[in-house]
């Protein structure tokens, strides 16, 4: 019944804007076609020239209102994202440069140069020197842009420093896993043919260097002030690693690694004091459409002091030693069924 | 029309008179060959496209505006999509999906090019009709077709495609990914080779006519710049669509083959699939490759059609018109070497990366020259502000907002924290989308007296243009701050979100002024048909005082489109005021200007 009586109103109000129209125009074929030209051509000159007083007035109300919403005053959580805020402003200020004037001029000319009887039109066909001008000044100010870019995109896209832990990524519908490499610092060997339910990441176990390899879902912990190093990986469609607070971003491919390094320089609890926000946390945002749940799969990181990353890594027990309890010599001896599978995986594959 | 009909008795020509004698309904409206009416079939089927495909936004708004209230008439319209009134994730995502395609390739691409490029290209060149009037038909006919199989997809049980209208696999090959690539996605891919042979025969055909077809004295630098822009984009399309034609072949291979051109090591939902050694990225390039021109081919004609409405409208030759033409040209081949920008985040070589920046950004050049010379046009001129003229400045406006945040977009490092954000929508939406719809709508402003001979009302189209600009602003200026804050487009529901969920109050703001600006595109709508009909009826031949040869035609064209001669060119397009007469037709011989101009 409610939405009913919204399409009843939609449609009386559509009537009664269409009753109006129609009678304008019959009011102008009274009053003399010309007249009522340039009548409503002064009103729209006018409009214009209101458009661009109450659109800057928007502009900077819209600003006050949601800069403060915006990641900027709570600054980078990473080092290497502050190279990208300072370029971040560079081109704000550019561009705003460019904005303010070009759109000043539009609807200022457009006001000022309105039809009016006594005026003619100027012939003004064509002026190298100022065309020459205009094709300069975008050219050096986009040369600038693209020196402190392209400075920034090479340090950040470079190698991670040789210090850095290693984390991998993987990411799949809908949720976020995460491997450490553990005590060796080297991680176990995996293919996508060995996953089962129980060994979702595809681990080959009779891999040494998985034995030691801590697996832990949604949560990621990490160290600050230490370079990490995520190796990205994806097991069905693609997924993107979204690291707003650290201004960064990689793409999760099947079949295809990626990696992403930074330094976060602000614990959790240090954002949380300087925003103000008890709740603050470092999210994980899936930035590549994935499916009907993308919209869900999140993950968290906690920024922590080194003493409490290598507690809370002291805590965490291996996958190996959470999957196979009874073992501890290497998987190539065991009756197990999952490493039984493994070895027959991997025979096939040869 | 009688009068017409004897006027076009007076015209000698074999064509037009073969055509004459068997005209019916079917061939006049259904299976004309003539430019003038395939172009109104065109816009029609445009604008069919545009209403569906702007309720979709409205509809997916909703649950991004009030991701917490219940609408129990979505139910009724969408049945089980929208179980107890609210939409389920599937098909929010197969909305956006159809969104992004229909208004896209359907609007932008067919509704924009085939509408005037048919229409304006033999009227402005002094042609009968197109060089091949036949494949002209089967242009719109194909697009039709694909028109058929693309709304078919909406009423499939698993639902039409909803990968995004990028169409990224695996997650649009694989139909445990999601739902709409069970079958929807094979409806998008066929529809998809249906357009891309109708942008092809249109693109060949338009390219054909405006280098051979142009009449006497009408030399390449006498051209308006409407035909230069419609030359450029058919070019684009004619060079790139291919790419995406076999991208989208391969992917039907994979989808229904066993084909691994895009899959590799996947295991989905617990099912390890044998596929390997394709890659992802495979088709992003493939897909790109068409995908950047395209936002040209979308582009181009609105930059060309604002072109001419404000040079006309200033009364003042468009400013640097070999620079416009140049920067045309430049923006049509760098077009084509940028395509990777999209891609910067896909873990690609960063020295690749920075080319593409290079690349990318030069685009910036050609672009500025274009918004100086608008600025220019207008300068000192005696501006008349019709319908069209408003929308053209309003595409200025829109195309330096939108344009300018592609510099940040554009610069790989601002990239990585900006891709797939809100302001990645922000832009896209002011630059190509609004600002084209801007060209398009001054474009049929501008152009209705000619093709019907009647007259929309002023004051309707007055109350559309000023809704919708304020409207379109408020809509995507608030994003950009949403996607500085991170906030990935695409989702669902923010809710979930510590660092998004504030925003929940501008979206339901956004929502709100998206219903108002869509309510006010149908009284649009309502003008057009209405004017179709009832309009007042054009009685001067040349009601905008316009230098370019449409004008020279009857009011009501018929096939062959001028009775007698074909006028012969004797001046470029844009002499007004100068000399001290306002305007000068193309077909004034050089020392008449005295009779024919005021």
């Amino acid at each position: 019944m409610k939405e009913f009586l919204m399409i009843a109103l939609g449609a009386l109000i559509f009537v009664v804007v269409f009753q109006i129209a129609k009678a304008s125009e019959y009011v102008s074929i009274l009053k003399g076609e010309e007249k009522t030209r340039k009548q409503n051509n002064r009103i729209n000159a006018f409009f214009l020239l209101g458009f661009l007083v109450f659109g800057l007035i928007g502009v900077w109300y819209c600003n006050e209102l949601l800069y403060p919403k915006t990641l900027f005053p709570q600054g980078s959580a990473s080092v290497e994202g502050e190279e990208i805020d300072s370029m971040m402003m560079i081109t704000i200020i550019l561009t705003g440069i460019i904005f303010f004037i070009t759109q000043i001029l539009l609807f200022w000319f457009s006001f000022k140069y309105q039809e009016k009887d006594n005026r003619k039109a100027y012939y003004f066909a064509h002026s190298t020197k100022l065309e020459l001008i205009w094709t300069t000044i975008p050219a050096i100010v986009l040369a600038i842009l693209i020196v402190f870019g392209l400075k920034a995109w090479f340090k950040i896209t470079g190698d991670a420093p040789k210090d850095a832990i290693v984390v991998e990524v993987t990411g799949h519908q809908f949720a976020w896993e995460f491997r450490y490499p553990g005590p060796d610092k080297v991680l176990g060997k995996t293919n996508y043919k060995l996953y089962t339910p129980k060994n979702n990441l595809g681990v080959d176990f009779n891999d040494p260097a998985s034995h030691d390899d801590i697996h832990v879902n949604t949560t990621m912990h990490l160290p600050v002030g230490v370079p990490v190093k995520m190796v990205i990986h994806s097991q069905d469609v693609i997924h993107d690693v979204g690291l707003p607070h650290f201004r960064l971003k990689m793409d999760a491919v099947p079949g295809i690694p990626t990696t992403q390094w930074f330094t976060p320089k602000i614990t959790t609890e240090e954002m949380r004091k300087k925003t103000g926000n008890p709740e603050f946390t470092y999210e994980i945002s899936c930035d590549q459409l994935c499916g009907a749940n993308h919209f869900a799969m999140r993950g968290v990181i906690i920024v922590e002091t080194m003493e409490e990353y290598k507690k809370w890594l002291a805590e965490q027990t291996s996958e190996y030693s959470n999957l196979f309890p009874e073992k501890s010599a290497p998987a190539t001896n065991t009756t197990d069924s999952t490493a039984k599978q493994t070895a027959q995986v991997l025979e096939t594959k040869k | 029309m009688s009068s017409v009909a004897t006027v076009q008795h007076a015209g000698v020509h074999e064509v037009h008179h073969e055509h004459h004698h068997h005209e019916t309904f079917i061939s006049k409206y259904v299976f004309s060959q003539d430019h003038k009416m395939i172009s109104k079939q065109f816009l029609v089927t445009g604008i069919i496209w545009a209403i569906i495909g702007g309720l979709f936004s409205v509809i997916f708004r909703l649950q991004l505006g009030f991701p917490d209230t219940t609408f129990p008439w979505l139910e009724d319209l969408l049945g089980h999509w929208a179980a107890g009134g609210k939409l389920k994730p599937e098909f929010y995502y197969a909305l956006v999906t159809m969104h992004g395609t229909i208004l896209v390739f359907f609007v932008l691409t067919a509704g924009l090019s085939g509408t005037f490029a048919n229409y304006l290209i033999p009227l402005q060149i002094g042609a009968r009709d197109m060089a091949s009037p036949m494949l002209n038909m089967l242009s719109y006919w194909f697009f039709f077709l694909a028109s058929i199989i693309m709304f078919a997809s909406l009423f499939v049980q698993t639902g039409p495609a909803s990968g995004g209208w990028t169409i990224y696999p695996p997650l649009s090959a694989l139909g445990d990914a999601s739902s709409g690539a069970v079958v929807g996605m094979d409806y998008w891919l066929v529809s998809m080779a249906m357009f891309i042979i109708s942008s092809l025969l249109g693109g060949l055909n338009y390219i054909t006519t405006i280098l051979s077809m142009r009449t006497k004295g009408m030399s390449m630098t006498r051209l308006p710049l409407t035909v230069w822009a419609l030359l450029f984009t058919a070019i684009l399309g004619v060079l790139s669509f291919p790419v995406l034609f076999s991208g989208v072949i391969l992917l039907l291979f994979d989808r229904n083959l066993g084909t691994s051109f895009y899959l590799s090591d996947i295991v989905i939902a617990g099912k390890i699939l044998p596929n390997e050694g394709g890659s992802a990225i495979l088709f992003q390039h493939l897909f790109w490759f068409l995908g950047h021109p395209e936002v040209y081919i979308i582009a181009l004609p609105a930059m060309g059609i604002s072109s001419e409405i404000i040079s006309v409208n200033s009364r003042k030759p468009i400013f640097g018109y070999m620079a416009m033409v140049g920067s045309l040209f430049a923006i049509c081949t760098l077009a084509f070497l940028v395509w990777a920008h999209h891609m910067f985040v896909t873990g690609m070589n960063p020295f690749l990366g920075s080319v593409f920046v290079l690349l990318t950004l030069l685009i910036a050049v050609p672009s500025a020259i274009k918004v100086f010379n608008w600025l220019t046009t207008l300068w000192r001129g005696n501006i008349r502000f019709t319908p069209g003229m408003l929308f053209s400045i309003g595409f200025v406006s829109l195309f330096i907002s939108g344009g300018l945040t592609g510099i940040f977009l554009g610069n790989s490092a601002l990239d990585l924290h900006l891709h797939d954000t809100y302001f990645v929508i922000a832009h896209f939406h002011i630059v190509m989308g609004v600002a084209s719809i801007f060209g398009m709508l001054a474009g049929i402003y501008h152009w209705f007296p000619k093709m019907f001979g009647r007259y929309m009302n002023n004051t309707l189209a007055y109350i559309h243009f000023w809704v919708t600009i304020v409207g379109a602003y408020l809509i995507f200026w608030p994003m950009h701050y949403e996607g500085l804050a991170g906030m990935p487009r695409r989702y669902y529901d923010y809710s979930g979100w510590n660092s998004f969920k504030m925003f929940a109050g501008l979206n339901e703001f956004i929502s709100f002024v998206v219903i108002i600006v869509f309510a006010v595109q149908l009284l649009f709508v309502f003008n057009f048909f209405y004017s179709m009909y009832k309009g007042r009826k054009v009685t001067n031949q040349n009601p905008w005082q316009s230098n370019t040869l449409e004008w020279t035609a009857p009011i009501h064209p018929g096939h062959g489109n001028w009775p007698g001669e074909i006028p012969e060119v004797y001046r470029g397009a844009y002499e007004y005021s100068k000399d001290g007469k306002e305007f000068i037709p193309q077909n004034v011989p050089v020392g008449e200007e005295e009779t024919k101009g005021h």
